[in-house]
């Protein structure tokens, strides 16, 4: 799992069977310090409550799909959860 | 598997439900010799590491799964040992 930054929410009219009603968000991957890197990516939100600005960590590949229900579907990152808090202690606590 | 030195760790309480009560530890990835990479993951704790120790990362699906005895569970990353010591043979 890796770190990412809420951008945006990505509203799809026609999706494959399966993928009706699961919110999809543009997210941006951050580097171990909390700071954006490499490009934004859309991922499936398996928690249902994220929005634009909040913390999360996410999933990628075969697991991605598994954290959804249905699972059989053709997805290849998913939020998996809302960050509270992170402890650095090598750079103090940040979000 | 990945060696790598805990950095961190995540509290969440909004998360998919096999996160519930999973300790995540943010771990920077390195070489054997110690030295960072640059990358890091985060990881769900099954062996009680802590800030600072240097870990053995699995990171891969079947095998993260069969760790927690699930056909099902959203996990693919998970520390699986604390490292003592490494002995490279050749440097």
């Amino acid at each position: 799992m890796l770190l990412g930054r809420v951008i945006g929410v990505v509203v799809p009219c026609v999706v494959y069977e399966g993928l009706e009603g699961t919110p999809m968000l543009c997210l941006q991957p951050l580097d171990k310090t909390g700071k954006p890197r490499g490009r934004t990516i859309v991922a499936a939100d398996a928690t249902r409550m994220a929005g634009p600005g909040e913390l999360v960590y996410y999933e990628g590949g075969r697991e991605a799909a598994l954290a959804l229900d249905p699972w059989f579907v053709p997805v290849d990152h998913t939020i998996v959860g809302i960050v509270d808090g992170l402890h650095l202690p090598d750079r103090g606590a940040e979000a | 598997m990945i060696i790598g030195r805990v950095t961190g760790e995540i509290h969440s309480t909004i998360n998919h439900p096999f996160y519930n009560s999973k300790k995540l530890l943010v771990v920077e990835k390195t070489d054997p010799s110690g030295k960072p990479t640059g990358e890091y993951v985060i990881a769900v704790d099954v062996v009680d590491a802590g800030f600072g120790e240097r870990v053995l990362v699995l990171d891969e699906g079947n095998g993260a799964r069969q760790v927690f005895d699930s056909a099902d569970a959203p996990v693919r990353s998970v520390v699986v040992g604390i490292i003592d010591e490494i002995q490279l043979e050749i440097q």
